[in-house]
């Protein structure tokens, strides 16, 4: 029973950085954003396929740390024009199940929903995103988040805000 | 329906330094463009070593038409009609792969990977049907250079080389980047699509006056080296090799660097067996000239862009919708080289490509722009008064001059204006 009240602990704190990080995404909360990542984090999105090789194959996204803050660099100057204005956004996120956890890091999956309203129209962006968040005193941080995009196979329209 | 009886005075619309709006939002002018430059002329399908192998085969496209680019038994290069030749079922619906007959799911049509009819279900109820007459469409004519292999709808025309004409030397300068002399397609394409005619692509891709503008966050906090390249005080060419074909020639800036592999915003410290194998496969002063020149950035028409480290499909889907394929470039025997490539690629092109997703918000809003139509003049006539000829005979002018787009419009009247 004890055991079972800390596993629904852990899912609500786990859930709980999960809203603040899409949250942070969907304001445009850049820099706060930016905060949530491990000095070796890895943010992946993969193209054709959701378990294609980052090293050989071309993937939507496949940033290490320092091209994580690049991105981010880029959105502040305030002249990255497909984000100027800034698309409209608001995400669902759910199904969130934590797959395996240690002392130290936690396998996190869940299934997210973004509406986005932009200069071209509106677009629905459907995933199963894979986390590895580690711990960070009563905080995580992420050390990888693996977007795998339902559509990831066809050709899709710009993908420029924090996903 | 008598498609010349709709087709425009095209002088109206195409003039030597502006064009009208019509051109990229009229359904019509885009069916034209269908049976006249995409049915017609050499257009890009893909490359020798995505089907290295017997019986590989990959889908693509020319035009709206879906095209199998296959390899039979005997190592020869097919571009069928993907179309069941029985009732016009999709005959494969797989990506890519290897299949010594392709199995239509229909009625099952069974058709060898060079396109013949191999045979079908029930022959009984067929009285003497001739197979030969029933093997898949194919594109009339097929030719390859350098790996890169072109489809022409027209049974005959101008042959691929005269239609490359002095743009192929680009690729055989693209091929001096291996040490082995040979491109490869391997790393999969990011599939990027934009509500835009195609040809804002297409005049986007060689022209240097935006990337100052369009790019200027990147540049703000990225040192690619890049930025330099298209300023007012840039020494790089803009060129006009005929047929359509345009090119940014960056060579002049990267001899004024004089650093091997500055080009790639790296250098041979950093790629030292690189550039070891480049050394011993041409020499060192051969190899030290071939990494200061880098590659080229070259737009191949209708549909090829090599842009230095990544190689671009356009994809024509209707008026004002179209689809860029981009893919990392590959060079046979330069493995840290290509690992490089594949990263850099990634950043930068692509949906979320740090540049090509502000390129692609720019045509998505050209288009939108030529639907007012009161002042309907593109106007397309930067640097007229200082263009001239290379040794070569070709239009040269500054890097951020027009010179590419008032190429790709000439040949593009007279290929519209051929009925």
């Amino acid at each position: 029973m004890i055991q079972a009240q800390s596993k629904a602990d852990l899912v609500h704190d786990v859930s709980q950085f999960l809203f603040r990080e899409a949250r942070y995404a969907d304001d445009h909360r850049y820099e706060d954003w930016e905060g949530l990542w491990a000095d070796d984090g890895i943010y992946w999105i993969p193209a054709n396929g959701d378990d294609i090789d980052p090293e050989r194959q071309m993937s939507i996204i496949y940033d290490n740390r320092s091209r994580i803050a690049l991105r981010v660099k880029q959105l502040l100057t305030g002249k990255r024009h497909t984000q100027e204005p800034q698309s409209r956004l608001r995400r669902i996120v759910g199904d969130i199940e934590v797959l395996k956890s240690d002392g130290r890091e936690l396998h996190v999956t869940c299934n997210t929903m973004i509406f986005e309203s932009a200069l071209r129209g509106d677009i629905i962006w459907v995933s199963r995103n894979e986390f590895v968040l580690r711990r960070d005193g009563d905080d995580f941080k992420i050390a990888r988040k693996k977007v795998a995009l339902v559509n990831n196979d066809k050709a899709i329209f710009t993908l420029s805000f924090l996903v | 329906m008598n498609m010349l009886a709709r087709s425009p005075e095209w002088g109206d619309l195409i003039r030597r330094d502006r064009v009208r709006g019509d051109l990229y939002r009229d359904p019509a002018i885009f069916q034209l463009e269908l049976e006249r430059v995409w049915y017609r002329t050499w257009v890009y399908v893909g490359h020798e070593s995505e089907i290295p192998k017997p019986h590989d085969f990959v889908r693509k496209s020319i035009g709206l038409q879906p095209i199998l680019m296959t390899r039979g038994q005997d190592g020869r290069i097919h571009l069928l009609l993907n179309r069941c030749t029985h009732r016009g079922n999709q005959l494969c619906a797989k990506e890519q792969g290897n299949a010594v007959n392709f199995t239509c799911p229909f009625h099952a049509w069974n058709f060898g990977s060079d396109g013949r009819l191999v045979g079908y279900a029930f022959p009984d109820g067929y009285e003497g049907l001739d197979k030969k007459a029933h093997g898949l469409g194919r594109v009339p004519r097929v030719a390859s250079y350098r790996g890169f292999v072109f489809g022409s709808f027209a049974p005959d025309g101008p042959s691929l080389e005269e239609h490359l004409g002095g743009a192929a030397e680009t690729l055989d300068r693209l091929a001096m980047t291996s040490p082995e002399g040979e491109i490869e397609i391997k790393a999969g394409f990011l599939k990027h699509r934009v509500k835009a005619n195609w040809k804002f692509i297409l005049e986007n891709e060689t022209d240097g006056y935006h990337p100052a503008f369009v790019h200027s966050s990147i540049f703000a906090v990225a040192d690619s080296g890049i930025g330099s390249l298209y300023g007012a005080k840039s020494t790089a060419l803009t060129r006009d090799y005929g047929n359509g074909h345009t090119e940014l020639d960056l060579r002049p800036e990267f001899r004024k660097r004089d650093v091997p592999l500055s080009w790639f915003g790296t250098t041979i410290e950093r790629l030292p067996d690189y550039a070891a194998r480049m050394n011993g496969a041409y020499g060192e002063a051969k190899a030290r000239q071939i990494m200061i020149d880098g590659t080229p950035h070259v737009m191949i028409f209708p549909n090829l862009f090599i842009a230095e480290i990544q190689m671009f499909v356009i994809e024509p889907l209707a008026v004002e919708d179209s689809v860029q394929h981009v893919t990392a470039l590959q060079f046979k025997g330069a493995p840290d080289l290509n690992r490089r490539m594949r990263q850099q690629t990634m950043g930068s092109v692509g949906p979320a490509g740090l540049l090509l997703a502000d390129d692609s918000e720019m045509y998505e809003r050209t288009q939108r722009g030529v639907h007012a139509s009161d002042t309907d003049w593109i106007y397309l006539g930067r640097g007229e008064h200082r263009e001239r000829r290379d040794g070569d005979g070709f239009m040269v002018g500054h890097a951020t001059d027009e010179v590419p787009s008032r190429g790709i419009w000439r040949h593009y009247r007279a290929l519209m204006e051929q009925a």
